[in-house]
């Protein structure tokens, strides 16, 4: 894929997307993957932390006792995870987030970084969210972590069948109808006679092993990783101080 | 926007994360509205020393809540906090949002805006981060 200004590419290919299927794709998201709600609900009390690239917050209610502030690139899925009330959220870009760094005891980025379309742009969003973070001291315990979370190349259980050696620079197609309008806890599924329109949104789909590897590159260290439904996952902390 | 998150808020550009001058953030012309939230002493226990408490009782003073205290309250073995004190920072914390107004930089004087209670910190392209220093590495 040639990508000379990777920038509007997202913009184009990514967030204009998103803007325009927000609350179908909301209508659609609301089960917590397996990993990630095992991570949530693992913390303790009090802690506080980031879901980056929140999307309609579905993540920001699984442990009513930590603080997370949600943010996300579209302002219309912003405004859907901000009637939670409980916790917060806000609009930013995850490679220039108004956060000061070594704050947060933990931090989540699900689904999020491989919608970025340089390997450089990929490894950049890894080290901001990693800044975020406590630092942590060999004895491990006591810094940040965060769980990131990416769709991958390897899915020989799903529909699409990617498999190793096919292309890892995709548009994945997102059918809705024409002038959807889901209401929150709706199935979001398309009914007869509905007029269909489709988005093409950009993926990078990771191979195994790539994320470790972006995220040894971003400087972090890799504590816990694996793979879950069509996705690969890994626990970091930001290198020893 | 909860006053809790603005404790963790600072400026966007990658250039006033290096100063002090940039958390934190600094509000005008604020709208103040107060939610109800469940009250749990043991989660604003824990919080609490997790705040950056210089920078709350600014934020606090531009708010017009004039009457918190100077040092931080701490809990010790002997002396657990007192309930009315959690219960005060709660309300500050947690249950105080700002649905209207502006977030300024004192480094860099950007002014981020939050309407309907989200604040939007989205960078114009000129205050990004340019291309050339995330993609050559
Ligand atoms: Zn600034």
């Amino acid at each position: 894929m040639d990508i000379n200004n990777p920038q509007n590419y997202e913009a184009e290919h990514v967030h204009r997307v998103y803007e325009l299927i927000a609350s179908h794709f909301s209508a659609t998201r609301f089960k917590p993957w397996p990993i990630v709600e095992g991570f949530l609900k693992g913390l303790p009390i009090g802690s506080i932390g980031l879901d980056l690239g929140c999307g309609n917050g579905k993540y920001l209610t699984v442990n009513e006792n930590v603080f997370m502030i949600g943010s996300d690139r579209s302002t219309a899925l912003v405004q859907i995870a901000h009637d939670l009330k409980t916790q917060d959220s806000l609009i930013a870009d995850t490679l220039e987030l108004p956060h000061p760094d070594s704050r947060f005891d933990f931090a989540i980025s699900i689904a999020v970084i491989h919608h970025f379309s340089t390997t450089a742009r990929r490894i950049a969003s890894i080290r901001s969210i990693l800044a975020t973070l406590k630092p942590s001291s060999n004895s491990e315990t006591n810094g940040g972590k965060a769980l990131i979370y990416v769709w991958a190349l390897e899915q020989p259980n799903s529909k699409r069948g990617w498999k190793e050696g096919d292309p890892q620079d995709v548009m994945v197609p997102w059918q809705t109808s024409e002038g959807y309008s889901g209401v929150k806890g709706g199935s979001g599924k398309l009914s007869k006679g509905d007029k269909v329109v489709t988005y093409q949104r950009y993926y990078h789909l990771y191979r195994e092993g790539e994320l470790v590897q972006d995220i040894v590159a971003a400087g972090g260290i890799v504590l816990e990783s694996g793979y879950e439904r069509d996705n690969w996952w890994a626990i970091c902390a930001p290198p020893h101080r | 926007m909860k006053i809790l998150t603005t404790n963790y808020i600072s400026c966007a550009v990658k250039a006033c994360k290096s100063t002090s001058l940039s958390f934190p953030l600094h509000f005008q012309d604020a709208v103040l509205v107060q939610e109800e939230v469940d009250f749990k002493p043991e989660f604003i226990t824990n919080i609490l020393p997790r705040i950056e408490w210089e920078a709350l009782k600014i934020t606090a003073v531009e708010l017009g809540f004039t009457t918190l205290p100077a040092q931080k309250p701490e809990a010790t073995e002997e002396a657990p906090l007192d309930p009315q004190v959690l219960k005060d920072l709660h309300t500050l914390l947690l249950e105080t949002q700002v649905t209207e107004g502006k977030l300024v930089c004192a480094n860099c004087k950007h002014v981020y805006n939050i309407h309907q209670g989200i604040a939007n910190f989205l960078l114009p392209n000129h205050l990004a981060l340019p291309l050339i220093m995330i993609t050559n590495f």
